[in-house]
């Protein structure tokens, strides 16, 4: 072998060795709800202004300034604005393990959205966002907790997730070594395993069938990257974990509560699955 | 199409139903990839078998199946096409694909009809069959009528 064929091998060996290190993990043919949907629901998802789910996120920005609570504190308190432009950090605001002996609060919300779920050491369990706005809500503003599908906690997770359109979400769950891994194998036995009367796995019709239509519905790979979204046969916006429910009933299975533990693992499955799909939030769905 | 098991022995299915719901016990013999006798020894009625395939809390085959039923809309397409399935197949083995698909693929999404063993069903349905053994010989009298071509 020619000398310049080597190192020309050797130099391109390495900038992929390097390109491989800086790319985000992504789940292999993953695709986003998105290229599934009609395209009157794309566009009106790509354009804020017909997209009917601002309308909560309009609600989530008056939630964000409005002081609540005995503390006597809003968000932005401790906050300043949700959107990002001051905070280059913001990517790495929330670190992916909750530790809140810390008293470090960070401005922009850019980022946070491609973290969660994160493992709260207090609980050892995993913690979705609405938890965690429940948690701000609750011990540092004195507040009521919010409802999980309530408007203004729709609107605020919508807020935040928003300020991460377009950032890839990560997760290293499927690793031994993360907090997350006992909630992502529960999260996988659950996607895997058949259940109701009619006996099927989500993995029977978003694994094995995507592309397909069931009657007329056309099955997507049920990525989570456009959560919370406005789905046109609610007409209005749902949580992922109403998703969850819906699927249980319609194959005739037993549901279980909005941010029950068996949920959140498989939203941590699931975002895993999803890893490396852009942030979308609020999509609009059929 | 993966039908990776043949069955080259013979299984007894006896299901046992909860008396509480009122549902009929049924049992079935397969034998290799069909199921030769009649649930119920009562032979089918096509036009229910019609009816039952079109109901959505019933058979709601249109979910994944397109069929010769040109009034409805939205034929799912999870499924292969019906309308010569009843030239290709007899009887028993319609049958078996009706009662246990899983018996020929294990991975398989459609549900088997007779089933009334479930996994977390909700209460309302647990204990039950999606369809009863008289509603299966209905519909395997029905799809022994499609014996026409699939046009998309
Ligand atoms: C009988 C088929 C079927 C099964 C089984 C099923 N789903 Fe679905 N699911 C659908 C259909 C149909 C839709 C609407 C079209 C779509 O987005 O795929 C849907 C949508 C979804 C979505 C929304 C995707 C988006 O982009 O908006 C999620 C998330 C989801 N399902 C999760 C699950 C989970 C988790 C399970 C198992 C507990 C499950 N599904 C089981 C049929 C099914
Ligand atoms: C959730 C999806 C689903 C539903 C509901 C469903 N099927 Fe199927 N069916 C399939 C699939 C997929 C196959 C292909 C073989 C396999 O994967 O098991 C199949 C295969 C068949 C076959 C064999 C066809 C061939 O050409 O080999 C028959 C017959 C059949 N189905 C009849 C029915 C009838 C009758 C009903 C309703 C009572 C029904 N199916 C409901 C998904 C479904």
């Amino acid at each position: 072998m020619k000398l310049k064929t080597l190192t020309s091998m050797v130099v391109a060996l390495s900038a992929g060795a390097l390109l491989a290190a800086c790319q985000v993990d992504k789940a292999p043919d993953s695709v986003s709800g998105y290229t599934f949907a009609t395209k009157d629901t794309q566009a009106m998802q790509d354009d804020n202004f017909s997209n009917p789910a601002m309308l909560w996120v309009g609600i989530g920005e008056e939630e964000w300034i409005k002081k609540d609570g005995s503390a006597g504190k809003s968000c932005a308190s401790c906050h300043g604005g949700a959107k990002p432009g001051s905070d280059e950090e913001g990517m790495y605001a929330i670190d992916p393990v909750l530790d809140t002996s810390g008293g470090a609060t960070k401005i922009s919300m850019k980022g946070v959205a491609t973290k969660y779920p994160i493992f709260d050491k207090a609980s050892k369990k995993p913690m979705v966002l609405e938890e965690r706005i429940n948690l701000c809500r609750t011990k540092n503003m004195k507040a009521k907790a919010w409802k999980w599908e309530s408007d203004q906690m729709m609107g605020t997770t919508m807020l935040v997730k928003m300020q991460s359109r377009g950032m890839p979400i990560m997760s290293t769950a499927d690793q031994a070594s993360s907090p997350l891994n006992g909630a992502w194998k529960a999260g996988m036995k659950f996607f895997n395993e058949r259940r109701g009367q009619m006996d099927m796995a989500c993995k029977n019709c978003h694994d094995d069938y995507p592309g397909t239509r069931i009657r007329a519905n056309m099955l997507t790979q049920a990525q989570v990257n456009g959560f919370p979204t406005f789905r046109l046969k609610w007409q209005k916006p749902g949580t992922i974990h109403r998703r969850y429910a819906g699927c249980n009933k319609m194959v005739r299975a037993k549901h279980f509560k909005r941010g029950s533990n068996e949920y959140k693992n498989l939203e941590v499955y699931m975002t895993w699955r999803s890893r490396g799909l852009k942030v979308e939030t609020p999509a609009v769905r059929n | 199409m993966k039908y990776s098991k043949i069955l080259s022995t013979t299984f007894v299915f006896a299901l046992t139903c909860a008396a509480a719901f009122g549902v009929q016990a049924a049992s079935y013999k397969v034998v290799g990839e069909t199921i030769p006798q009649s649930l119920t020894g009562k032979a089918g009625d096509p036009a229910n078998g019609r009816a039952v395939a079109i109901h959505r809390q019933k058979g709601n085959c249109l979910a994944c199946h397109q069929m010769p039923i040109p009034e409805q809309q939205f034929h799912g397409e999870v499924g292969p096409p019906l309308h010569d399935v009843g030239s290709r197949m007899k009887a028993g083995e319609l049958r078996l694909r009706v009662v246990d698909p899983k018996v020929l693929d294990k991975d398989s999404i459609m549900p088997g009809f007779l089933n009334a063993k479930h996994n977390l069903a909700q209460k309302k349905w647990a204990g039950k069959s999606m369809l009863s053994a008289q509603e299966i010989e209905d519909v395997v009298a029905y799809l022994l009528t499609l014996k026409g071509s699939y046009t998309k």
